[in-house]
């Protein structure tokens, strides 16, 4: 599945053009993690009949419905147990996972840590939008210091969660994070966390224009994704993770990469060591 | 082939009838008195090329069974008062999404942490109620060794069938008693399959409406795309809130079991044609009841015991009938009246149903059940 497909990447070929158009607002970053999202899949020749897309709840957990495969809308911070049963049930499937900062890192923390640390053979593609939209406009685990929310009236007090490092600290054995402004590197990362076997995590820099940046007058769409152009470099800011607002602590790119055994196949071979001793 | 006698827990049959019955997913969490479910899986599941996991807690447990099952799998998960609790948000979801599963729950003492190594049978209208908003769901409270083996399996069919969760609720007492029990012959066991779709025609509405309200299951890989939600959905799988087609969705997964009640119910009866006082009760207490009965019979007094096997859907008509033929009705349970509600609202006459409560971490026992059926016939 390394394989480089040549073909131009149409993306209605992936797509339930029936359910367009779509619900995101103008200017928000999703619609960019998705199209990244199906143009790795597409570059890398997978069947829309062997992918499933689990996604849980908020913004981000609407934008796998959108994808002509077998999708799986599950309950707010659980896609990623629930891609644990369907996984190790069908190892022949490729399975993704849609989730977001407040569905991943909140309410779906504990599964996400284990998910890491299991090493099964998913790609956890985080869409961090900094804000629960879906609801609103409350504070998420990765709301900046100081940023207003409906449920930060006075400035969020709050320190952040570095996704990436905790996933990597965790045991994820691919980490990495991209911007939706470089959309060909973010297609780039993805397909690079679905070729890897294992558990891959992948963090999409979204922005949330309608909620979250009209009320901390970050300004219209444009203004909010150059904005991360020009302050995120692979590489870059790397001591600085006691900056108190994202754009310069975070990293881009491939952050960590190893080989660890994945669990699924660890898991088959034990059981046909068990199978064959019994037969003995 | 024929079939084999074996002494064993209860919890031990559970999981062997799990087996029989095709399981082929277990995904559970640590807790007290249903971990040894886990154990046998864990030991048996990867001999038969299934796949058993321990989740980070019960939430992560069943969604990782609706997982499994969603691709295909016969699939469970195992636990007790605290982690059913947890379970419940998930429980509603495969309700909702017609995900075939089974939820074992052994009883301990509640609330909270309660009495965890004693029995209780707390429950009862958790079982039914305990996820939010209406929904269907199958009940079986086995009372015996042999009856959890054959209600495992039995559950297991119901869920395929008619594609929903089933709750497997036993009491912690029968959890760990050791009798005999005779094991069918492999090929005896009767297991059944969801009704999987055929085909991959782009228009698949993979929750149509079909003449049995069950509708057939998309098999991931094999070209039918289907979408899953916990959203309330139309027949083609995606969200609406069109009050007509909400209405018709919830309505057909609540009518799916309805209609189908009579294949799904099971009680047994003891003595209820001509009982002056007929007792309602399940799980260890039924026994306790038998026995009672057989004494009070001995000493003049006709009572009779009404057993549901199948909990919910509650057998309506046939508690109806035996209380409608009895003078009185007495309702023994390890709560502090759960199922009591339940045979009031159908047996009528205000006082004439008596409850009977234990909540002290003790099984009732035979002698409790004799005295107060005296009491209740002499008040009359």
């Amino acid at each position: 599945m390394n394989e480089v497909v040549r073909t131009p990447f149409d993306i209605k070929d992936y797509l339930r053009l029936e359910l367009m158009p779509h619900f995101m607002c103008p200017g928000c970053g999703h619609g960019i993690a998705l199209r990244a999202l199906l143009w790795a899949v597409h570059e890398l020749g997978l069947d829309k009949n062997k992918l499933a897309v689990v996604s849980g709840i908020g913004c981000s957990g609407r934008v796998g419905a959108y994808i002509d495969a077998n999708t799986y809308h599950t309950t707010h911070g659980r896609p990623l147990a629930f891609a644990t049963g369907l996984k190790l049930a069908r190892p022949d499937l490729h399975v993704v996972v849609i989730t977001g900062d407040g569905d991943c890192l909140a309410i779906g923390g504990n599964h996400l840590i284990h998910a890491c640390r299991r090493n099964l053979d998913l790609t956890c593609l985080m869409l961090n939008n900094e804000i629960y939209g879906m609801t609103g406009g409350q504070v998420s685990p990765t709301t900046s210091i100081d940023r207003l929310t409906t449920t930060t009236p006075h400035g969020n007090a709050e320190p952040t969660f570095d996704a990436c490092t905790l996933a990597e600290a965790a045991g994820a054995s691919f980490v990495g994070r991209e911007v939706t402004r470089q959309a060909p590197a973010l297609k780039n990362l993805i397909r690079a966390a679905i070729a890897h076997e294992g558990f891959s995590f992948v963090e999409a820099i979204s922005d949330c224009t309608e909620i979250y940046g009209r009320k901390n007058d970050l300004g219209e769409s444009p203004e909010m994704i150059l904005s991360q152009k020009s302050e995120m470099r692979p590489g870059a800011h790397a001591d600085a993770v006691d900056e108190p607002f994202r754009p310069h602590r975070l990293n881009t790119g491939i952050l960590a990469e190893r080989d660890r055994p994945e669990y699924g196949r660890v898991y088959r071979q034990r059981a046909a060591i068990e199978r064959d001793r019994e037969r003995r | 082939m024929s079939s084999s006698l074996a002494s064993l827990p209860g919890n031990r049959a559970c999981a062997l009838g799990a087996l029989a019955a095709g399981c082929r997913f277990f995904a559970g969490y640590p807790i007290t008195p249903s971990s040894e479910i886990a154990e046998q899986l864990s030991r048996e599941l990867p001999r038969v090329d299934g796949v058993f996991i321990q989740m980070e807690d019960e939430i992560g447990s069943l969604a990782a069974v609706i997982g499994a099952s969603l691709g295909g799998a016969k699939a469970m998960t195992a636990t007790s008062g605290p982690g059913f609790s947890l379970m419940q948000e998930n429980l509603g979801y495969a309700a909702m999404t017609e995900t075939p599963c089974v939820i074992v729950n052994v009883m301990r003492g509640g609330p909270s942490t309660g009495m965890p190594t004693r029995p209780a049978q707390g429950d009862i209208m958790q079982a039914r109620w305990g996820t939010h908003g209406d929904h269907p769901i199958i009940v079986v409270t086995p009372a015996s060794v042999q009856e959890i083996y054959m209600e495992t399996i039995r559950a297991f069919n119901l869920a395929e069938e008619f594609r929903t969760p089933v709750v497997v609720l036993y009491d912690e007492t029968v959890a760990h008693l050791i009798e005999s029990i005779e094991i069918p012959a492999a090929p005896t066991i009767v297991t059944v399959d969801r009704k999987w779709a055929a085909g991959t025609e782009r228009e698949f509405a993979p929750y149509a409406e079909t003449d049995d309200l069950v509708p057939f299951m998309p098999r991931p890989g094999e070209g039918l795309r289907a979408h899953v939600t916990g959203l309330t959905h139309m027949a083609d799988g995606f969200p609406t809130q069109k009050p007509e087609l909400a209405s018709r969705a919830l309505q057909r997964i609540l009518d799916k079991i309805e209609r189908h009640r009579e294949r799904i119910e099971s009680f047994e009866t003891l003595g209820t044609e001509d009982a002056d006082v007929v007792i309602v009760a399940i799980g260890i207490v039924a026994r306790a009841a038998r026995r009672a009965v057989q004494d009070l019979r001995a000493e003049g007094i006709k009572a009779g015991l009404l057993r549901p096997v199948t909990l919910w859907p509650f057998p309506e008509a046939a508690v109806r009938a035996a209380a409608t033929r009895a003078r009185r009705v007495l309702v023994p349970e390890m709560n502090a009246g759960q199922l009591v509600l339940e045979v009031e609202r159908l047996a009528g006459a205000r006082g004439k149903v008596v409850g009977l409560n234990r909540i002290d971490g003790e099984p009732i026992t035979p002698a409790q059940i004799v005295a107060k059926t005296r009491e209740l016939v002499a008040d009359e």
